[in-house]
């Protein structure tokens, strides 16, 4: 019994990870902007798609397939601001995350029955030929793939925490996810940093993509399962923490699995819908934030 | 430096200023003076370019602000200090002064607008590396004028400086606002405090329902409810 706690308590800081890399796109985005783009989970599985067909086609190793797959969403991103989004941002903020919500709502139903003609609705999956190879401590197993991936996800979050932090532009990020107006008195262009949190936002979406696409698998669906959990994470991290989220993201994980082997798999899905009211209850500033402003 | 034409704007249907017309030369400290809900902070707005006019023109040197968005005209060489401070209380002290050198001139001469921002404001130097957050409402005060000051401004802008600050310390910033001054920035204070203002400034106007309704040094404008209030109550 102990040792299929602890084997179900390291797949869920497993997946945890890729819950935690796909909140925080939602976050960059939805903190910068204020847009609730509910097909954040689209986006992903596009990024899953990209690396699949390249793995399939050309051979190419899901994990070298990052940066492509980045690129592809970037572009994706792009052009979904420009044709849909830029059109909202002049909005007060209610109307602002009313608005996405439906039109993300749309974009997602649309994006998801696209992947459905172009890819049918079968469950696709990635297998590099190391993709059985896993080790074992204290006889807990750990599969090699998702192992990198966890990886790879704290290196993103990394990155990006160094770039908010350490660069201009970083900085003009968090100041206006605190007060967009007083950022514009400073002479930053909000609308530049809307551009480009969302591009990024889309691109993190793509690397978790990505990642899910080797670790687990894809399918035309999945958009909105993967939405529900970056928003239930966003929510625990608190809004424009990064670390939080991926915390949250952890948190999600393992208590998921903890759930489905101390009580029934049933529950998994629903704790994390159970966290997410208890913590909008309890703690609406998200499970690491503060009050004070 | 600065001239307002007849600027009529609104928030939505509502009309907030009535043909505000005003000026303000180089070098000179000039105080928008008036009620609550008066239009003072509307018209700084529409100075910074947060609020576009409906009509009337806004003059800054030779540009027409009309059509400039905000972010630009913070580059001409505006800077305002906006109510209650808006400093970034989740960043540090220092990157609160950095983003405040956000344009590419201000940025190349960062350091030395550091320098002298700390000279005014030695305190903001202690506490560089704390979280602005947890400053005192004094310290913020500070940080939001230094902040404004790091853009290297020709024209400050000032909205209730004095705003939620014990007496004493609105006599430190009133001295701080006039060093700043006498080194050269002009500047327009909004302004509550309508006694400490006209002391501090060369002459005012005098706004109330969204017009200005008369300008002067503050002998001339004690005819004015508002001012003589400010004087006998």
């Amino acid at each position: 019994m102990l040792a299929a706690v602890a084997q179900s308590l390291a797949f869920g800081i497993l997946v945890g990870a890729l819950y935690g890399l796909a909140a925080v796109g939602l976050n960059l985005v939805f903190g910068v902007t204020r847009f609730l783009n509910v097909a954040h989970g689209e986006l992903l599985m596009f990024g899953g798609y990209a690396s699949f067909w390249l793995f399939t086609l050309y051979g190419v190793d899901p994990f070298a397939s990052i940066p492509l797959s980045i690129l592809f969403l970037l572009l994706i991103g792009l052009l979904l601001y420009k044709v849909l989004f830029s059109r909202m941002v002049k909005l007060p903020e209610g109307d602002k995350i009313r608005n996405t919500l439906l039109v993300g709502f749309g974009l997602g139903l649309i994006l998801q029955n696209v992947a459905l003609r172009l890819w049918t609705a079968d469950d696709r999956g990635i297998t590099p030929p190391y993709a059985g190879e896993a080790f074992t401590i204290l006889g807990v197993r750990f599969p090699i793939v998702r192992v990198a991936s966890l990886v790879i996800a704290f290196v993103f979050l990394f990155a990006l925490q160094l770039f908010l932090r350490r660069t201009y532009t970083g900085k003009a990020i968090r100041a206006t996810v605190e007060d967009w107006e007083a950022a514009t008195l400073m002479g930053i262009n909000v609308h530049s940093v809307y551009l480009l949190a969302f591009v990024m936002g889309a691109a993190l979406a793509g690397v978790a993509g990505t990642l899910v696409s080797v670790g687990y698998s894809i399918e035309p669906a999945m958009g909105m399962h993967w939405t529900l959990k970056s928003l239930i994470v966003m929510v625990m991290g608190g809004l424009g923490n990064m670390t939080g989220t991926f915390v949250g993201g952890l948190i999600l994980g393992v208590t998921e699995s903890a759930t489905s082997i101390l009580i029934s798999g049933n529950y998994r899905q629903v704790v994390g819908l159970v966290i997410f009211i208890l913590v909008l209850l309890f703690r609406p500033q998200g499970l690491f934030g503060t009050k004070e402003g | 430096m600065l001239k307002l034409e007849e600027i009529n704007a609104y928030y939505g249907d509502l009309q907030a200023l009535w043909g505000i017309s005003m000026e303000v030369n180089e070098g000179e400290l000039v105080a928008l003076i008036g009620p609550n809900g008066a239009g003072k902070t509307t018209t700084l707005r529409v100075i910074t370019g947060l609020l576009k006019p409906t009509s009337g023109g806004v003059r800054f040197h030779d540009h027409h602000l009309g059509k400039e968005p905000a972010h630009k005209i913070v580059e001409l060489g505006i800077s305002q200090v906006p109510e209650g401070g808006r400093i970034f209380t989740g960043m540090s002290v220092l990157e609160n002064l950095e983003l405040g050198a956000f344009v590419a001139n201000a940025r190349r001469v960062k350091d030395q607008s550091l320098k002298w921002v700390y000279e005014i404001f030695p305190r903001l130097e202690e506490r560089k590396n704390q979280r602005a957050g947890t400053l005192s409402g004094g310290e913020r005060q500070m940080l939001a004028i230094g902040r404004a000051l790091m853009s290297k401004p020709r024209l400050l802008l000032l909205d209730e400086p004095s705003f939620g600050l014990a007496p004493i310390l609105v006599e430190h910033i009133f001295e701080m606002i006039r060093e700043i001054n006498r080194q050269g920035v002009t500047v327009l204070l909004v302004e509550q405090n309508v006694r400490a203002a006209l002391e501090l400034a060369n002459r005012a106007y005098v706004i109330e329902n969204g017009r200005i309704v008369g300008q002067g040094v503050h002998e001339d404008l004690l005819s004015f409810e508002s001012v003589r209030s400010a004087y006998l109550g």
